[in-house]
């Protein structure tokens, strides 16, 4: 046994002796400095004594100090049992170990792990050590690290820990560290048994003072009781209205998709009065464009997801026009056979995209700056992508209202829907009239899909999935109106998120079904019925 | 004219009528005989597979003409029949699942299986009654018929016609579907209802059965036939039509025409509950998916094909497109979507009456009501 032990101490010195010769002299006195007497001590110290060697360190305001303990933390810090040295490892997998020097930071090859006496730790040190390494990032340069440590630290304090807390908040310079600070402050005192901090507690949203806050109301101090119960019931009643804005804006999100969806098939339905079964599959090709797109710029999603705007709607709009030309031109004045024939051309599309791409959903990436959320406080955070679509709903409803109202096409189609014959003997070429808003109309579905695209699966059903509710939404708001459009696709959508919570979404959407068909018996011309001639059926 | 003739017999006059009834009749018989008296062997021989095939596709045409009975003759397209058709096939499924007993994987004599598995203590109350086979037929009428009635008494009250109509029918069947989706529901969610061991005391799966079922379906399309007949060809009928071509000019004259509609679209619906009840023994299962609004698009393509407004059209439509469906689904089923839709388009592009409007021979008389919708101007909306 001896014999191979000194034989591959022997191998390891070879191995080690010149690189590690070198090294000692770059680094000359430096590393013999106060970090390798920290260590030493931490090393040789008994388990009790070690809390104190722990927060000396931390207090040594060593830059290295975080890289020791977090290691410390892991186990992965050990000493090399012959030359005293204490290295960090990094990769333990096998019977050599990479390592590297722990006060110089510098690699230090593949040390055999026999000749590694690792520092042992135990689950008491390391949740102090928890608290030690959050308290150390409060002391760094760069504001944001502070603030998570702050807020890493909240519901945690001990005693130790709130002493250096109140030191630091005298240098802090950051408002928002700063108050996190106190707060962590107020939690541990109110759980002292503090009353005077309850009060700084009262608006608090997140967790910890809530707990903090509940567990004192269940106590003895009858004080401490009417106090705790006051500062939770103001939280809880500023807690309600988080949650109400939070359902507010997954409705508005979940509106603004259904308006982007049906947005198009107002036009084309509303206002030219053609039923398109198939503007739900033009939603997927819009959907598909943006697939297409990101496949022939790779690594560039948003560039890919910006050129896709006009991509996806140029592919809509000419398809839409394909469709006009070939079948719908031929069923002026029959709408329901415009109906069956349009649905006939859905089924085509979806076939064609299960043959051609595949029948499996494609993944489109987000972009980095549409992902993520923005965060309002702490019981509420607003996603960034829906925030985008919420956006592009509104502004691409804008942008067909400016073209409905102030262009000549605009102005054409209002004519040709009001009165054809009149509008013809205007002047007016009423079949490139249908052509253009077929056209527009198909665009806009195209549009939606590049937005669907970001929040949904990309598959060869997408468009069905949206088919029925865009056609509820048109025909709530009633047909021909744009304003009504948006309307009834926000509200809908909003009625969907608030019956979600106690009714369950497959549930919430056969009542929003149901609710339709019954407001269509009281209102058969929707919400903003059309007046005059128009509206004769 | 024909006023001294009882309306309930004036079908029978017919030649049309007379024809298809024993076209009809005359291929069920060569079925039962090919299928009873040839030898298995033989190039001829009907095996008891392809006798239920025929069966399936028989209620389809029952179907087909009870869609028919309202988009022909009362200028209703529905795209919710699928619904009516599967409360039917749920009832017949209900009683069937109440007949396995305790032959089922837990052996539970009051529970079906997906009740137990589910952790169901006892049998909800809709349930009640369904063990007794005189009450699941009646409610294979009554189930889809008062459906009809409410959601008919809504619409027509409120003259919600057109495409509207058309519309929110689908909304109807998609809102059962997601319904019937649910667990909760009761009517074993996703799976449906499946497993069925007997009707009526006869074992589901022998051959004798199958043929038994499979006259059943013929003998019910054959009356469905005649009491479409009946209706259109009675004084009802055609007031119906009146409201199909000018829904306003005849209540100006003094018809009360949303009684007319929702008589006629509530039979409709019975009569594709009952080709709903008659499917499920046939083909096994009956499951959330018979709510498709997919499905219930499709019969009015079977309609359109086979010529809307003469009833016999919406049989053979019904029968090519489902033939049709079969050969490609098995020899290429990626094209089988494409051959639909191209239908859809052909059809209401090319031929606007259907087979039927390639066959005026079969044409009695011209004042006989079987001529195409002139021009549906007034479904023209906004």
């Amino acid at each position: 046994m001896s014999i191979i032990r000194s034989l591959t101490q022997w191998l390891f010195v070879c191995c080690l002796a010149l690189p590690l010769m070198a090294q000692a002299q770059a680094e000359s006195q430096p590393a013999g400095d106060n970090g390798q007497a920290l260590l030493q001590a931490l090393a040789d110290s008994s388990n009790a004594q070690k809390g104190q060697v722990l927060s000396d360190i931390a207090k040594s305001g060593d830059e290295r100090a975080r890289d020791w303990l977090e290691a410390f933390a892991s186990g992965k810090l050990s000493r090399v049992e012959d030359s005293g040295q204490f290295v960090i490892v990094l990769e333990n997998r096998g019977r050599n170990w990479k390592v590297k020097d722990a006060l110089t930071g510098e690699s230090m090859g593949e040390i055999s792990r026999r000749d590694l006496d690792n520092i042992r730790i135990n689950n008491a040190l390391r949740r102090e050590l928890d608290g030690i390494l959050s308290v150390i990032d409060l002391t760094v340069d760069n504001a944001d690290t502070r603030l998570e440590a702050a807020r890493a630290i909240r519901g945690r304090v001990d005693e130790a820990m709130a002493e250096r807390i109140t030191t630091l908040l005298e240098t802090e310079s950051d408002d928002r560290v700063s108050d996190v600070l106190s707060e962590s402050l107020a939690i541990y005192r109110v759980e002292q048994g503090d009353v005077a901090s309850v009060a700084q507690l009262s608006g608090s949203l997140n967790t910890e003072a809530r707990a903090a806050l509940t567990t004192v109301a269940r106590g003895d101090d009858p004080a401490m009781v009417k106090a705790a119960n006051e500062a939770l019931a103001s939280i809880e009643q500023k807690l309600k209205w988080n949650r109400a804005a939070e359902t507010l804006y997954f409705g508005l999100s979940l509106g603004s998709v259904l308006v982007l969806a049906a947005i198009g098939l107002a036009i084309t339905f509303g206002v030219m009065g053609v039923i398109n079964m198939a503007h739900g599959e033009l939603i997927m090709l819009g959907a598909y464009t943006t697939w297409g797109m990101q496949q022939l710029l790779p690594g560039q999603p948003g560039l890919a997801l910006l050129l896709s705007i006009p991509a996806g709607f140029m592919v809509a709009a000419l398809a839409g026009i394909a469709i006009e030309r070939s079948v719908i031109q031929f069923l002026k004045g029959r709408p329901l056979e415009t109906l069956l024939a349009t649905f006939g051309i859905s089924l085509i599309l979806q076939q064609l995209v299960r043959t051609v791409i595949s029948p499996l959903n494609r993944t489109v990436i987000t972009p980095e700056w549409m992902s993520g959320s923005i965060m309002v406080n702490e019981a509420l955070s607003l996603t960034l992508n829906r925030l985008y679509i919420i956006g592009f709903a509104l502004i691409v409803f804008a942008g067909l209202m400016l073209i409905m109202r102030k262009t000549r096409l605009g102005l054409e189609v209002r004519a040709v829907t009001q009165n054809r014959a009149m509008a013809r003997s205007m002047g007016i070429k009423a079949t490139k009239v249908d052509i253009m808003t077929f056209a527009l109309g198909s665009g806009v579905a195209g549009l939606a899909g590049v937005a669907l695209s970001q929040i949904t699966n990309v598959g060869p059903n997408l468009g069905q999935n949206y088919i029925i509710d865009s056609f509820m939404v048109v025909v709530f708001g009633g047909v021909g109106n744009l304003w009504g459009t948006l309307l009834a696709g926000l509200s809908l959508g909003t009625i969907n998120q608030l019956l979600e919570p106690w009714a369950g979404a497959v549930l919430a959407k056969i009542v929003v079904l149901v609710f339709i068909i019954l407001f269509i018996q009281k209102r058969p011309r929707g919400l903003f019925p059309q007046k005059g001639r128009a509206a004769e059926g | 004219m024909q006023s001294s003739q009882s309306f309930l017999a004036r079908p029978f006059t017919e030649r049309s009528t007379q024809l298809f009834l024993g076209i009809l009749f005359a291929a069920m018989a060569v079925v039962t005989v090919l299928h009873l008296a040839v030898p298995e062997g033989s190039a001829l021989y009907v095996s008891a597979y392809t006798i239920t095939l025929l069966g399936k596709y028989l209620c389809y045409a029952l179907l087909a003409v009870a869609v028919d009975l309202v988009w022909g003759y009362l200028g209703i397209l529905s795209l919710g029949h699928g619904a009516f058709f599967a409360l039917g096939g749920y009832a017949m499924g209900m009683y069937l699942m109440r007949q396995i007993g305790d032959r089922g994987v837990y052996g539970n004599p009051d529970l079906p299986d997906f009740m137990v598995f589910l952790n169901w203590q006892e049998l909800p109350w809709y349930w009640q009654g369904f063990d007794m086979a005189w009450f699941a037929f009646i409610m294979v009428l009554l189930a889809p018929g008062i459906l009809a009635l409410v959601f008919g008494f809504l619409a027509f009250r409120s003259r919600v016609t057109g495409v509207y109509l058309s519309i929110i029918t689908q909304a109807l069947t998609f809102a059962l579907m997601l319904a019937f989706f649910r667990n909760e529901m009761g009517f074993g969610g996703n799976n449906g209802l499946t497993d069925f061991k007997d009707i009526l005391g006869f074992d589901l799966r022998t051959d004798a059965t199958r043929m038994g079922l499979f006259l059943a379906t013929g003998v019910a399309l054959a009356i469905g036939y005649v009491i479409c007949r009946i209706i259109v060809t009675s004084k009802l009928g055609r007031v119906s039509v009146a409201c199909r071509d000018a829904e306003a000019r005849t209540r100006f004259l003094g018809y009360r025409v949303e009684r007319v509609q929702l008589f006629v679209f509530a039979v409709s619906a019975m009569l594709a509950g009952v080709a709903g009840a008659l499917y499920v023994p046939q083909v096994g299962i009956i499951n959330p998916s018979e709510f498709s609004p997919l499905f219930s698009i499709e019969i009015v393509v079977w309609v359109a094909l086979g010529g809307r407004a003469t009833l016999y059209g919406a049989v053979i439509g019904a029968l090519l497109v489902n033939y049709a469906k079969t050969v490609f689904t098995g020899v290429m089923p990626d094209a089988w979507l494409f051959a639909l839709g191209a239908l859809f388009v052909l059809v209401t592009v090319f031929l606007p009456k259907g087979i039927a409007g390639l066959l005026p021979s079969l044409k009695k008389k011209p004042q006989d009501d079987d001529s195409t919708p002139p021009s549906t101007a007034k479904e023209v909306t906004a």
